[in-house]
C-alpha cells in the first residue's frame, strides 16, 4: 500500500542519513586516514627525557608530518625513555645518522618528534634505532640554567 | 462424539496479592448453550474468563477445556486452544492504528496462511454477520462505542471459534445497541452453535438471554441454575442481587459510628 | 517515628528491587524475541519510522544550535589565549565525545521514549494487549520487541546525525561568522579527532543509551497501571529515569573509556 511504501522510503532515508553522518565524521572530522599502519615502518629512539611526548604525537621532518609516535616506554636497564616511531613509506628514506629531538608545537602545544636527516648512504629500516637524540627542553632546567648563568656573571 | 461439557472448572482457588478471588469453586459450561456468570462488581468475573483462556494460572484446582487440562499445555498447544476461543472485551479493544478491515483480518493474517483474496471474503462475511460490512475501511476512532464492539465481535469470530466469551457486553448501552448486541449473541449462539459465556451484572438482559446462570459473590458460587430458578432463589445474597435491592447482605450504609453520636457528639441515652 | 521511616525506606528499597528484577526479566524476554524477517520486519520498519525518523527534525535543529553555541562560547574563551585556531578541535571533541551522545539521548528520552510509554500504556489500558494475548499473539513479540529494536537501531543513528549537524553548526558560526580560518579549523580538527577513540566511543555510548532508555520506556509502558492516571505517571517516570540513566551512564562510560584508552 502507498502509505507503507512511503514509510519504508523514509526509514531508508533515515538510515542513509545516519550512514552519511558516519562517513562525514570519519573522513572530514577525524583522522581516519592515519590508521593505515601497514604502509610504513617502525623505528626506535632513546631519549634522556621525553618530556610530555605522548603516543599519536606527530613525527616531523623539516616541519612536515611523516609519521607518528606509537609508544613511549622506559628502558629499565639504561634508565632512558624508548619511543617507538612509525614512519610512513611515502616519506623520504632516513639516513642512519638522522637525529631526533623533541620540540613543542607553539607555546601551549603538544610535544612532537622532529627529525633532522644526516649524511649517511645507508637508510633506516624497520626495527632500526636512531642513535643521536636530544632530550625535551624542560622549562625548570632552562630557568635554572639561566639563573645559574646570570649569577656566575 | 464430543462431551456435552465444554469447559469444566474443578475446585479452583485463585489469589491475587493476598486477596482471595476464588475459593474452591467448581462449575461447568455446557456446550452450545449460553451460560451467564453474574455477580457484583469486583468479584473477579473477568479474572474467571482469563483463567478459562489460560492467561492466568490458578493456585489450586484445574481448568478443563474439552477435557484437556489447559495448565499442562505447552505454549504452542495453549496457542492452538486459544484459536478456538473468541473473546469480546468490555471496550472492544480494537487496535487503534488499524482500520476496521485490518482489525478483523488480524487473527486471520496471524494464524493462517490464507491468501489476501480469501481473507477479504471472510472479513466481509464476518462484518456482514454483525451488520457492519459497509464500515470496512473506517478507523476505530470513527466508530461509536456500539459499532466498535460489533467490529470487535466480528474479529472474535474471525477464526470460527467454538467458544465465545463476552465481558460485560451490556454495560453502558443505549436501548437500540442493547437490542443489537442481544440479538447478535442469540443469533451467533443459535446459528453457529457457539458455546457462549456472558459475564455481566445486568440482571434483566442476561436472564432473558441465558440458558444457565451462575451467581458469584465473595469468591464463591452462591447460585446456579436456570434463570427462572435463580430469580426465585430465596437466599438473601442472591435475592438482593437479582432483584437489585439497595440494602441487604451488601449494606447500603458504609460502616460508620452511630448516627446520633456523629451529630450530637455523645451516645444517645436510652429513655426507658 | 524513626522506626517508621526506616521501615518505609526498607519497603521502598524492596519494592524497587522487585521492580528492577521484573524489568530485567522483561528485558531478557524482549531481547530474545528478535523480529523475524518475514512477519515482524514491517513492524520494525514502522517503529523505526516513528521512533527514529520522526525525531530527525528535532535532533538536527538542536544539533545546529548546540554546535553554534559551543563555537560561540569556545571562540570567546580561546580568543583570550590567541588560540582561535583550536576552535575546530574544541568543537569536534566536545560534540563527538559528550554532547552528541548525551544531548541526543536526552532529546530521544523526552520525545520518543515518552511516546513509547504512553502508547504501550494506553494499549494496556484499553485491553488491546489482553486481546492480543487471547488471540494467541504474544504481545511481547508483536508490540514490545519491534519498538525495542527500533530504539536500539535509531538512537545510534541519531547520535551520528547529531554529531555531524553540530559540527556543521559550529562551522557556520566559527568560520563563516566569527572568522576562524577555514583551513586551520578543519586541519586542527582532523589531527586531533581520532575516529576510533573519539567518534566511535561516542557511538558506543549511543548504543548503550539506546538500550537503557528504550528498555525503560518499554517496560514502564507495559507495567503501567491501566488507568489514565497510571499511564500519565508511567510516562513521567520514563522521562525522568531515562534522563537520569543517560547522565549517570555517561559519567561511568566516560570514566571507563578515558581510563581504558
Amino acid at each position: 500500500m502507498d502509505r507503507d511504501m512511503i514509510i519504508e522510503l523514509i526509514v531508508g532515508l533515515f538510515m542513509l542519513a545516519g550512514i552519511a553522518a558516519l562517513v562525514v565524521l570519519a573522513f572530514r572530522v577525524s583522522n581516519i586516514s592515519d590508521h593505515v599502519s601497514t604502509d610504513g615502518y617502525v623505528i626506535k629512539a632513546n631519549f634522556d627525557n621525553v618530556g610530555d611526548l605522548k603516543p599519536r604525537a606527530a613525527v616531523k621532518l623539516a616541519g612536515v608530518k611523516i609519521g607518528r609516535v606509537i609508544d613511549v616506554q622506559l628502558d629499565t636497564k639504561a634508565y632512558k625513555a624508548v619511543a617507538k616511531l612509525w614512519i610512513s613509506n611515502d616519506a623520504a628514506a632516513l639516513p642512519t645518522d638522522t637525529s631526533a629531538s623533541i620540540y613543542t608545537a607553539g607555546i601551549l602545544g603538544a610535544n612532537y618528534v622532529g627529525l633532522i636527516p644526516g649524511f649517511d648512504e645507508a637508510v633506516l629500516k624497520d626495527g632500526d634505532k636512531i642513535e643521536i637524540t636530544h632530550p625535551a627542553l624542560i622549562l625548570e632546567n632552562l630557568i635554572g640554567h639561566l639563573l645559574f648563568k646570570t649569577e656566575a656573571k | 462424539m464430543q462431551n456435552d461439557t465444554h469447559i469444566k472448572i474443578e475446585q479452583l482457588s485463585f489469589y491475587r496479592s493476598r486477596r482471595t478471588v476464588f475459593d474452591n469453586i467448581s462449575l461447568e459450561i455446557p456446550r452450545g448453550k449460553i451460560t451467564a456468570i453474574m455477580g457484583p462488581s469486583g468479584t473477579g468475573k473477568t479474572t474467571l474468563l482469563k483463567l478459562i483462556g489460560g492467561q492466568l494460572r490458578p493456585q489450586q484446582g484445574q481448568v478443563y477445556v474439552n477435557d484437556t487440562n489447559i495448565q499442562q499445555l505447552s505454549r504452542q498447544k495453549l496457542h492452538a486452544v486459544r484459536k478456538r476461543m473468541g473473546m469480546l472485551f468490555q471496550n472492544g479493544a480494537l487496535f487503534t492504528h488499524l482500520s476496521v478491515f485490518d482489525n478483523v483480518a488480524f487473527p486471520l493474517r496471524q494464524h493462517t496462511e490464507l491468501s489476501e483474496a480469501l481473507i477479504r471474503h471472510i472479513v466481509l462475511m464476518k462484518l456482514e454477520a454483525v451488520g457492519l460490512r459497509g464500515a470496512l475501511y473506517l478507523q476505530p476512532s470513527q466508530l461509536s462505542g456500539g459499532m466498535a464492539r460489533r467490529v470487535a465481535l466480528a474479529r472474535a469470530i474471525a477464526l470460527d471459534p467454538e467458544l465465545i466469551m463476552y465481558d460485560e457486553p451490556f454495560a453502558g448501552q443505549d436501548p437500540i445497541s442493547m437490542g443489537v448486541i442481544v440479538g447478535l449473541i442469540q443469533k451467533l449462539n443459535k446459528s453457529l452453535g457457539l458455546t457462549t459465556i456472558i459475564v455481566s451484572h445486568d440482571v434483566a438482559e442476561t436472564s432473558a438471554v441465558s440458558d444457565l446462570i451462575y451467581v458469584m459473590a465473595g469468591g464463591n458460587i452462591v447460585a446456579r441454575g436456570e434463570p427462572t430458578a435463580v430469580m426465585a432463589d430465596r437466599s438473601p445474597q442472591v435475592h438482593q442481587f437479582m432483584r437489585g435491592l439497595p440494602d441487604g447482605v451488601v449494606p447500603f450504609h458504609y460502616p460508620a459510628i452511630d448516627f446520633y453520636e456523629d451529630f450530637v457528639g455523645c451516645k444517645q441515652e436510652v429513655v426507658s | 517515628m524513626r522506626r517508621n521511616i526506616v521501615l518505609e525506606l526498607g519497603h521502598r528499597g524492596v519494592h524497587y528491587g522487585i521492580s528492577l528484577g521484573r524489568s530485567g526479566i522483561f528485558l531478557w524476554q524482549t531481547v530474545i524475541r528478535w523480529p523475524q524477517p518475514t512477519r515482524s520486519f514491517p513492524l520494525l520498519i514502522q517503529q523505526i519510522y516513528s521512533v527514529g525518523a520522526m525525531s530527525l527534525s528535532i535532533i538536527m535543529l538542536s544539533a545546529l544550535f548546540i554546535g553554534a553555541v559551543v563555537a560561540l562560547q569556545g571562540f570567546n574563551t580561546l580568543e583570550k589565549f590567541s588560540a582561535e585556531q583550536e576552535l575546530g578541535q574544541l568543537l569536534a571533541l566536545s560534540v563527538v565525545r559528550e554532547l552528541g551522545p548525551v544531548v541526543a539521548a536526552l532529546l530521544y528520552a523526552g520525545r520518543s521514549c515518552s511516546a513509547l510509554t504512553a502508547e504501550i500504556g494506553l494499549m494496556k489500558a484499553t485491553e488491546q494487549l489482553d486481546s492480543l494475548d487471547m488471540m494467541g499473539v504474544d504481545p511481547l513479540h508483536f508490540v514490545v520487541a519491534p519498538r525495542f529494536w527500533a530504539g536500539f537501531i535509531s538512537l545510534p543513528m541519531l547520535v551520528l546525525v547529531f554529531d555531524a549537524m553540530a559540527i556543521f553548526g559550529g562551522y557556520l558560526i566559527g568560520v563563516e561568522w566569527l572568522g576562524v580560518d577555514q583551513g586551520s579549523f578543519w586541519n586542527n580538527m582532523q589531527s586531533s579527532v581520532d575516529f576510533h577513540i573519539d567518534v566511535m566511543s561516542g557511538f558506543y555510548k549511543g548504543v548503550v543509551f539506546a538500550i537503557v532508555t528504550t528498555w525503560i520506556a518499554v517496560y514502564q509502558g507495559f507495567a503501567a497501571l491501566p488507568t489514565a492516571e497510571g499511564v500519565g505517571r508511567a510516562t513521567t517516570r520514563t522521562v525522568v529515569y531515562a534522563s537520569l540513566a543517560v547522565l549517570g551512564l555517561d559519567f561511568i562510560l566516560t570514566a571507563v573509556m578515558l581510563g581504558g584508552w
